[in-house]
């Protein structure tokens, strides 16, 4: 049985006091505990920004990448070993910004693969500019007079770009954001979990506060994730109430699992030791 | 001799092409194919052109014996290209040509009734093209047999292939009716064994898939999406998954997320592709990623001439990425090399754990080359990589151990004794994220530690010509062929010469090239773009500036003769 200690590293994370990373850390690691997945046998693959660090501080196999570029890898290594589980993890200025062309490839493509973006709508590495979640009006070093743009909709997107699994956590609540994180891990195909995040330093406005008189959870009120026009409709609810639970969740084939070739191995398990080609070259007389 | 086809884009004339210089390739003869196209879909003006000789030829010659014009268009543009005495097929029924009409008198016109032949077959018009190869074989004196075993086997549907060779019949027997044959003098090869037509992609694609290659990520732009083409065909057959991702920066990344989780991956490119790779080359030399990067040259800047030849990126891909690191660059100069250097990227990446980047070049890419089968004897080699029961052994797993050669254990996802995290981030020995000064410095040292290694593992660069030379060509890539071919023609004035073709631009073999050049008197630089990159290289890694240079950028490959009228222009009164 996996245990919390066998994700233990070395080091300790240095996200600020009361950062919303820590409980969002924690849900990860319950849900790769109660799933008992084996930690030789998950890679988490992070970008660039608080959410990067991820892999230096859960003890699986991991890979940083660069900011924006968490799914590119991601699916590289899940089409290298389908034995694999892949967990992506970036924030809002990774995942919705330098990166949601990626986003809009791997949903339509249902490659399977957990994404988490831990969305604090501000960016808080480089200390504290506008993100395509800040909402107008926001004001932040680099929109010191309010931003004159409108926030994007992360959930709207990923249904509009055939996310076959989309649900959005609150880092406020543990236990439901585990929930979430081991549905979004066990749905086969691409799994999609905003996730709402405060930032304690950065981010005064949408504060732990701020969402705790805000959030309702979908399964609460009967919400049908089988309905892609209700998750629409949810989805663009925004203001004295705020949605958090599966918006939508379907089954459909995935991308790996139409590749005839990876149904025999992994493509990493195949023999490369002596391969003949002889028969490709005379195709060339 | 030399055969060129001409005609407007989009009626089949390259692939007419193709069949004749496969059924030559079949005769027994060396052949060389070159193409050039406006970057035009359709309504632009296609040639394609096929050299072949009972000697090795290597490269595309401008002088034509035989001109095959589908339209009017074709006869004008290239009237000037043919040899004395060379000769024009065409068809009266659709436009007029005389002597008066092309201002040449030297050539032969051969109107054959090709729209007519068609109309008694009841073919399309697109048979014409398969008519006109007729004629050509019975001009050059050549056997049919060949032509029409190439053209059954290139149609699947019986009836089509039944077709196109009563076509190539009846142009064939047009001809011997109606004319005289002029060149009967085309003989056999002597020995029979079968040989390949392939493009320098092609030969890319089999050294891959000879090296274990089972993933390539790739986004089409030209002149490297033929080999995504090819090995997306191929794919079941080889095993291999091959995926058209959404851009550049993607087909990278999932590249070296595949050889992360142990794969032998690849991405294919041209240069404006590479431009979007940069950061990610730089992250596959930090967390020490084995792969490869296919980058094959066209002219730019920016979008250029997409269609059209130059070996503009050198400088680019050595430098191509934020920070310092090693990596390898290989360039190929013929398919062969294309074939046994798109091999050994593989094991190279893997020996070193850097990202090796194939540098190609659009002429290389799309000519085609009659060659032997290549040698498969090949040994795969993936370094460091750890197997489960070694890595059991190991009490204290570091991914980034610094070691003597630089180059540390590697273990996959899935290996219960390897767990690490790949760190974008700078790093101690086991990956994990840190500043410290004097670590830092030493995990620097590490990486380039591997330097010396690779160079010493490199192939010495070729040296061909005579070891006492009135005239040294150094050079790099697809200019090799012409290169070789005018060095015969300098021999023919009695200036003897010799030829460094640096094949591993990076790690550079400056002592070997310095060398080279101490004992040269007269050194030339030859390359197909603005600045001389090579030579700027040179100068660099050597200290010795090679003030004589020969640069073409004007879209187009080299001819021999260019090469040799340039060389002599520079040598002078010498």
């Amino acid at each position: 049985m996996v245990e919390l200690s066998d994700l233990q590293t070395a080091g300790a994370p240095s996200w600020c006091p009361g950062c919303g990373n820590y409980s969002i850390w924690q849900a990860i690691k319950m849900a790769i505990v109660e799933l008992n997945i084996k930690t030789k046998d998950i890679v988490i693959v992070s970008g660039v920004g608080c959410s990067g660090k991820y892999p230096y501080w859960i003890k699986t196999y991991g890979f940083h990448s660069i900011h924006g570029r968490t799914l590119p890898v991601a699916t590289g290594i899940r089409l290298a070993n389908q034995d694999l589980k892949v967990m992506a993890i970036g924030g809002d200025g990774d995942g919705y910004s330098e990166g949601t062309n990626h986003l809009l490839h791997a949903a339509r493509r249902n490659i399977d693969i957990a994404y988490l973006v831990c969305n604090n709508q501000i960016y808080g590495l480089t200390t504290g500019q506008v993100s395509p979640t800040s909402l107008r009006g926001t004001k932040t070093k680099t929109s010191p007079s309010g931003s004159i743009e409108w926030s994007i909709n992360p959930i709207s997107i990923a249904l509009a770009a055939g996310t076959s699994f989309v649900a959005r956590g609150f880092a406020g609540d543990v236990r439901h954001l585990t929930d979430l994180i081991i549905k979004a891990i066990t749905h086969e195909g691409f799994g999609f979990l905003d996730i709402l995040q405060p930032c304690v330093t950065f981010n005064k406005v949408n504060t732990y506060k701020f969402f705790r008189e805000r959030i309702y959870k979908l399964q609460d009120e009967n919400h049908d994730p089988g309905d892609v026009i209700k998750a629409y409709e949810k989805s663009l609810e925004w203001g004295k109430r705020i949605p958090i639970g599966i918006f939508y969740d379907e089954k459909k084939p995935t991308y790996e699992s139409q590749i005839r070739q990876l149904t025999k191995s992994p493509l990493s398990k195949q023999n490369i030791s002596d391969i003949d080609i002889s028969s490709s070259m005379k195709k060339f007389v | 001799m030399n055969w060129k086809l001409g005609g407007e884009a989009g009626f089949g004339v390259l692939s007419a092409g193709e069949v004749f210089a496969r059924s030559l390739t079949r005769s027994g003869l060396n052949v060389f194919v070159s193409d050039e196209h406006p970057s035009l879909v359709r309504g632009g003006h296609n040639t394609i052109q096929v050299r072949f000789s009972e000697e090795e030829i290597r490269c595309h010659e401008r002088e034509i014996d035989l001109l095959i014009a589908l339209d009017e268009k074709t006869a004008q543009l290239h009237v000037g290209e043919l040899k004395s005495e060379g000769g024009i097929i065409y068809d009266s029924s659709q436009f007029q040509l005389s002597h008066d009409i092309l201002k040449r008198v030297d050539v032969n016109l051969y109107d054959v009734s090709m729209a007519e032949i068609i109309k008694e077959l009841k073919a399309p018009i697109i048979v014409r093209n398969t008519v006109s190869l007729g004629s050509s074989i019975a001009y050059f004196g050549i056997e049919m047999k060949n032509l029409e075993s190439v053209i059954k086997d290139s149609f699947e549907d019986e009836k089509i292939s039944n077709l196109n060779i009563e076509a190539a019949r009846r142009g064939y027997e047009y001809f011997k009716e109606n004319f005289n044959v002029i060149s009967s003098s085309i003989m056999k090869r002597g020995d029979d064994t079968p040989r390949m037509l392939l493009t320098g992609n092609d030969a890319i694609c089999l050294g891959a898939i000879k090296a274990g290659c089972k993933f390539l990520a790739a986004y089409p732009m030209t002149p490297a999406s033929s080999i995504l083409h090819y090995l997306a065909a191929n794919a079941e057959k080889n095993n291999m998954v091959t995926i058209q991702s959404e851009d550049e920066i993607s087909a990278i990344g999932n590249a070296v997320g595949a050889a992360f989780a142990g794969v032998r991956a690849m991405t294919a490119t041209s240069g404006g592709g590479f431009a979007l790779m940069g950061e990610f080359i730089s992250l596959t030399a930090m967390t020490e990623t084995p792969l490869v990067i296919v980058e094959v040259q066209r002219p730019g800047p920016s979008t250029g001439l997409a269609t059209r030849h130059g070996q503009g990126d050198l400088d680019f891909v050595l430098s191509a990425g934020q920070g310092e690191f090693p990596r390898i660059v290989l360039a190929p100069g013929d398919v062969d090399e294309c074939f046994y250097f798109s091999f050994d990227a593989f094991n190279l990446a893997e020996r070193f754990q850097v990202p090796v980047i194939v540098l190609s070049d659009k002429y290389l890419s799309t000519s085609h080359k009659s060659t032997s089968f290549f040698k498969t004897d090949l040994k795969i080699d993936r370094g460091y990589l750890l197997a489960e029961d070694e890595l059991e052994k190991i009490e204290d797993f570091k991914r980034y151990e610094y070691t003597e050669t630089g180059v540390s254990p590697r273990s996959l996802p899935g290996q219960r004794n390897g767990i690490h995290n790949a760190p974008g981030n700078e790093h101690d020995e086991y990956g994990n994220s840190m500043e410290d000064a004097y670590k830092t410095t030493q995990i620097v040292d590490k990486r380039f530690r591997k330097l010396s290694h690779i160079l010493s593992s490199f192939q010495k660069p070729n040296i061909f010509g005579s070891k006492k030379a009135d005239v040294s060509i150094l050079s790099w890539g697809s200019t090799k062929g012409a290169i070789l071919e005018a060095m015969n023609m300098l021999d023919k004035d009695n200036i003897k010469s010799n030829f460094l073709q640096v094949t591993h631009l990076s790690p550079f073999p400056a002592d070997f090239v310095s060398e080279f050049i101490q004992k040269s008197q007269n050194v030339v630089s030859v390359e197909g773009n603005k600045t001389g990159q090579l030579a700027n290289l040179v100068a660099k890694e050597t200290g010795h500036m090679i003030e004589m240079r020969v640069s073409k950028y004007d879209g187009r490959p080299f001819t021999p003769k260019e090469v040799y009228r340039d060389i002599k222009a520079l040598l002078g009164g010498q």
